[in-house]
C-alpha cells in the first residue's frame, strides 16, 4: 500500500506516469467516469481549505466514486481532544482512500502509520504539500511543453512558502533547471533548502530583489504571497509590499512565451489586470489540480 | 587510579571526553543491578583525552543511540576475562526515542503516543531531522 506524504516519495518515473494519465483524463475525461464507482474518499481537513479540500472531493466524484469527511476539526471528534492516529484508525474502516489536512506538520506521515488505506497529505501545516506540486509540474508541463531546460523564478515569500519548497525539491531532480529566487532579505529562502537541496543537486540559481531586473530572462514565474504577518514591523512591509506585486507594467520586459504560475489563494500579489494575459496560468493551475488529483487517486486504489 | 578488570561484560572505549556520562543516561546505564565503571578523562594517544565505561554483565546495547552520540566509539565484548569481540559503531540512519523534536509545530508536539524518530540527513555534518517535520537536531 503507498501514500502520499513527500512529493520526493514519488519517482520521477511516477511523476511522470501521474502527469501522463493526467493528460489522458483531460483529453477524455468520459474515458474515467466509473473507475472509482463503489469507492469512498474521506477528505479530513483539519483546518479549512478551498482548493484542495474542493479538488480533491471533484476528482472523487469525476471517478464515479463517493466523498465524505468534515472541512474543519471543529465538527469531528478532534474538537473532543482525539488523536489523529485514533482519528484515522476509525475513518481508515469506512473509506478506500484518505486526503487529510492538518494544522500540524508531520500528521498526515503519523496518520500513514496507523491507516488501513491510502493517506495523502493535502497540506500539514507550513511543512508539505505534494498535490500542489503535482499540479505545479503538471501546470509546467502542459504550459510548456517540458520539466527540463528552463529559467524558473519564485517571487515573494521563500522562507515560509511550502509550496516553493517543494516545487524546488522536486525540480532538483529533472535536468538543466535555473533557479532565480526574489524575495526581500527577511523571506529568503531557507539555508537548508539552499544547502540541501540547490546545492547538493548542483543547481544553478541567483537570488535578487527585483523581480523587473530578472523578467527576460524567465520562462515560469511563480508567484507567491507576501504576507503582513511575516515582517517584525508594518514599516518594513509597506516598504516592500509593492515590490512583490505582479502588474502588467512590470511584465513589460518578460517573455512573450512567459507563463505565470501561483498556488493561490491569491490577495493582492497579482494584479486582477494581469489575469487577461494570455501568459497568466493561475487558472488553468487551479484545473489541473483536479485533475493531477484524479491521477493520484486511480494510482494509490490500484496499488492498495 | 585502578579499576578492576571486568570477566564478562562489556567495555566502551574511545568515548569522546566528557560524553560519558550524556551515555550513561541515554543507555540507561543507571537501571542496571551490576557494576557500572564511568572512567573520564583517560590520556589516550589517539585522543589525547578519553572516557570509558565498563559494563559488568552482558547486555543488549542499542548500537544505534552509540553510533548517534559518538560514531567513534568502539565497543569490546569480554567473556571469561578476554575481550572476544571488538565492534566500531557508526552513525545510524534513524534514531528512536532517543532526541525529543522541539518544534512547536510539529505533530509531536501534541500526540504524545508518537515515537519521536530522527533520519539522517547529511552524514559528513551529522545532521539528523525529524521524520515528521525535518526540523534540525540538536547535535551531540
Amino acid at each position: 500500500m503507498r501514500h502520499l506524504i513527500d512529493i520526493m516519495d514519488l519517482s520521477v518515473e511516477e511523476i511522470d506516469s501521474l502527469i501522463e494519465t493526467a493528460n489522458d483524463i483531460i483529453a477524455d475525461p468520459q474515458l474515467y467516469r466509473e473507475k472509482c464507482r463503489y469507492k469512498k474518499l474521506a477528505t479530513l481537513f483539519f483546518e479549512p481549505s478551498t482548493r484542495t479540500r474542493l479538488s480533491f472531493e471533484a476528482a472523487m466524484l469525476d471517478l464515479g466514486g463517493s466523498v465524505l469527511g468534515f472541512s474543519e476539526a471543529q465538527s469531528s471528534s478532534a474538537s473532543k481532544g482525539e488523536s489523529v492516529s485514533d482519528t484515522i484508525r476509525t475513518v481508515s474502516c469506512y473509506a478506500d482512500i484518505i486526503a487529510m489536512r492538518h494544522p500540524k506538520e508531520g500528521a498526515p506521515l503519523a496518520a500513514s502509520y496507523k491507516s488501513r488505506v491510502p493517506v495523502i497529505n493535502a497540506g500539514d501545516g507550513g511543512h508539505n504539500h505534494p498535490t500542489q506540486t503535482l499540479t505545479d509540474l503538471l501546470t509546467i508541463k502542459r504550459e510548456l511543453g517540458r520539466l527540463n531546460g528552463f529559467t524558473i523564478g519564485f517571487c515573494g515569500d521563500l522562507k515560509f512558502g511550502r509550496t516553493v519548497h517543494s516545487l524546488i525539491s522536486a525540480l532538483s531532480r529533472y535536468e538543466n533547471i535555473k533557479i532565480v529566487l526574489i524575495s526581500p532579505d527577511e523571506l529568503k529562502i531557507p539555508g537548508y533548502v539552499r544547502h540541501e537541496i540547490l546545492e547538493k543537486n548542483n543547481i544553478e540559481y541567483t537570488e535578487c530583489f527585483d523581480m523587473t531586473d530578472v523578467m527576460p530572462i524567465l520562462d515560469i514565474l511563480y508567484m507567491t504571497r507576501v504576507q503582513r504577518e511575516r515582517f517584525f514591523n508594518e514599516d518594513d512591509y509597506l516598504r516592500l509590499r509593492d515590490s512583490y506585486i505582479l502588474t502588467p507594467d512590470k511584465l513589460k520586459n518578460a517573455s512573450s512565451q512567459l507563463k505565470i504560475l501561483h498556488p493561490l489563494p491569491r490577495v493582492n500579489e497579482i494584479s486582477t489586470a494581469v489575469d487577461d494575459d494570455p501568459r497568466a496560468c493561475y487558472f488553468n493551475q487551479v484545473e489541473n489540480g483536479k485533475f493531477i488529483r484524479m491521477a493520484l487517486i486511480l494510482k494509490l486504489l490500484s496499488e492498495v | 587510579m585502578t579499576i578492576d578488570s571486568i570477566k564478562n561484560g562489556i567495555v566502551l572505549d574511545h568515548i569522546r571526553a566528557g560524553q560519558s556520562m550524556e551515555l550513561y543516561r541515554i543507555l540507561g546505564l543507571g537501571d542496571l543491578d551490576c557494576s557500572v565503571a564511568i572512567i573520564k578523562n583517560v590520556q589516550s594517544k589517539k585522543m589525547g583525552r578519553k572516557d570509558i565505561i565498563k559494563i559488568d554483565a552482558q547486555i543488549d546495547l542499542d548500537l544505534d543511540v552509540l553510533g548517534y552520540v559518538d560514531p567513534g566509539i568502539t565497543v569490546n565484548l569480554i567473556k571469561n576475562g578476554n575481550r572476544v569481540e571488538k565492534r566500531h559503531v557508526e552513525l545510524p540512519k534513524f534514531v528512536r526515542g532517543v532526541i525529543r523534536c522541539k518544534n512547536p509545530r510539529c505533530i509531536t508536539s501534541t500526540e504524545q503516543d508518537i515515537e519521536h524518530v530522527f533520519r539522517l540527513t547529511d552524514r559528513n555534518d551529522r545532521i539528523y531531522r525529524c521524520i515528521y517535520c525535518e526540523s534540525k537536531a540538536k547535535q551531540q
